[in-house]
């Protein structure tokens, strides 16, 4: 159906099979893992300063301001001049503070974002690692960032950081469940787990359109309990500006509180990609069941403009949240996970493997 | 190279573990346990049973180490230090664990390993799913049951190992 739709995997085979015409098999897989390896690290770092970018001029725009507008063209380079000013500053060791744990825990954080981003299907045949487990694979892996927001509160020795760091901690523990079941609930309609797969499952019609009211239901808590866990805005009240001067990250300071910062956006961009590829088709184009005119026009937009369009669609609905709502109290924060989203997601996935049972959706 | 990973992954463990049974501060200790057990799906992901792997990670580091540190934040302070433990558990300690690694290396000496002929199967997810809760010959539904009695009794014994005792050293 998507026949011609580019296939990254042709780009990528022959980078194989000219380095494998120069060296011997050992050599190919290591130069291969420098080669992807570098890539993650430029992509990760433009994103990161573009996210910065983007985050700065929606918030503008939605306040009725310009926004940075003063470095480049429409202030484009200001994320870059930020950047510079945040590897300058001084990185201030905290006395009484655990230092191993103090510098380990921007690492973890980091580090657990960059895993989760190596599984991600950018475009057609443009995928690091394809597990036939992948959204788990990603669930898993991003559960492993709270541990490194845990130690930051902790080792930091601070109050404001503690208590930031606990209220973060039983934010993210909580609002997991609902992004797993939501996405579950797909994994129910494709009958897959593999990031591809889900993908392929949607040749004919995004999940969100093909899964009737259930896979809205699902789309909406996954937006809700994402934008929780990745402790953003209305849900910020890990890092409260208002109350807990910066929460988990106070006592950091120059690189270290850069890598906070990165990370965030890193994860809004990982879990809106994730919620593109389930929800939305991942890299599909927007089909409909058996028009066949109507898709092969659509495959005339490359897979990988379609991936960051719907991407950034989500990013952007993340951001109107920060913007648009206020923060949230802790009882609030959860009461909403497990009175309501939580009962609401079971109830949910039950009624979708009846309808997958029924053979009701498209 | 897979030689090397397995190496660089059992040297992970092997550190770690001692690591997190030798320190005195407590969270480093769960984080010493952290990297142990993300080393571990490292190995699973080597023998590329990637449903093992993801399992490990969430269930034992996204879950059970981040219940441990959780309960260690809102129990220990930052200044808590462990006393060093008197000579008679010292010496028992070290009295149950050679025996311990007595009998796993005579175990695994007397073994002789020999590598599989059998092809290698697909692990699939809907295999998988069908073996855990099949109630047939091979089916995992007692075993899977039991497990979340595992997770319970990981839950009460963290809360008991970080219980807050009378200690002198605390500030607060």
């Amino acid at each position: 159906m998507s026949s011609n739709l580019y296939d990254f995997s042709t780009l990528t085979g022959s980078i194989h099979a000219a380095l494998s015409g120069m060296m011997s098999s050992g050599w190919v897989v290591f130069t291969e893992l420098v080669l992807i390896g570098l890539l993650f690290l430029l992509f990760y770092a433009l994103l990161g300063l573009f996210l910065v970018y983007l985050e700065r001029k929606v918030c503008a725009i939605i306040q009725n301001r310009v926004g940075p507008n003063r470095v480049g063209k429409w202030g484009l380079l200001q994320t870059i001049a930020d950047l510079i000013k945040l590897l300058l500053k001084e990185l201030i060791p905290i006395r009484k503070a655990d230092p191993i744990l103090f510098n380990l825990a921007p690492f973890i954080v980091i580090l657990a974002s960059f895993m989760a981003m190596a599984a991600l299907p950018f475009a057609k045949g443009l995928q690091a690692v394809d597990f036939n487990i992948g959204v788990f694979y990603v669930m898993a892996v991003s559960s492993l960032g709270v541990v490194g927001i845990l130690l930051a509160g902790w080792s930091s020795n601070s109050k404001y950081s503690l208590i930031g760091a606990i209220r973060s901690g039983a934010q993210i523990v909580s609002y997991e469940l609902s992004v797993g079941l939501s996405i579950l609930a797909i994994v129910v309609f494709s009958g897959t787990m593999q990031l591809s797969g889900i993908v392929e499952s949607q040749a004919d019609g995004w999940w969100l359109f093909k899964g009737h009211i259930p896979a809205l239901i699902a789309f909406v808590i996954f937006l809700i309990a994402s934008t929780a866990e990745i402790n953003r805005g209305p849900f910020d009240l890990a890092e409260a500006e208002s109350e807990l001067t910066a929460g988990f990250h106070t006592e950091y300071s120059g690189i270290k509180f850069a890598f906070f910062f990165l990370a965030e956006y890193i994860n809004m961009f990982i879990v809106a990609a994730i919620g593109a590829t389930v929800f939305l088709g991942g890299w599909m184009p927007f089909h409909i069941g058996n028009w066949e005119g109507f898709n092969h026009i659509m495959n005339y937009i490359p897979s990988i403009v379609w991936f960051f369009l719907k991407t950034f669609f989500i990013v952007y609905l993340i951001m109107w949240f920060k913007w648009t709502f206020p923060r949230l109290r802790i009882d609030q924060l959860l009461t909403l996970e497990w009175k309501y989203l939580l009962p609401i997601s079971l109830v949910n996935i039950v009624f979708i493997a009846f309808i997958v049972l029924m053979g009701w959706h498209f | 190279m897979n030689v090397l990973m397995f190496y660089l992954f059992s040297g992970i463990i092997l550190i770690f573990s001692l690591l997190s049974i030798t320190t005195r501060r407590i969270l480093r200790a769960a984080v010493y346990l952290l990297f142990v057990l993300v080393a571990t799906s490292g190995l699973y992901f080597m023998l590329k049973y990637q449903f093992m792997a993801a399992v490990q990670l969430t269930l034992y580091a996204g879950g059970i180490v981040v219940l441990i540190i959780f309960s260690i934040l809102l129990t220990h302070h930052i200044t808590h230090r462990f006393k060093h433990p008197n000579l008679t558990k010292l010496l028992m300690g070290i009295g149950a664990t050679t025996v311990g690694i007595g009998l796993v290396i005579t175990t695994i000496l007397s073994h002789s390993f020999k590598a599989g002929t059998a092809p290698e199967l697909p692990v699939d997810m809907t295999v998988i799913g069908n073996q855990l809760l099949s109630t047939g010959k091979n089916g995992y539904i007692l075993p899977f049951e039991l497990i979340s009695i595992l997770l319970l009794a990981a839950m009460i014994a963290a809360i008991v190992i970080a219980k807050k005792e009378n200690n002198k050293n605390s500030e607060i």
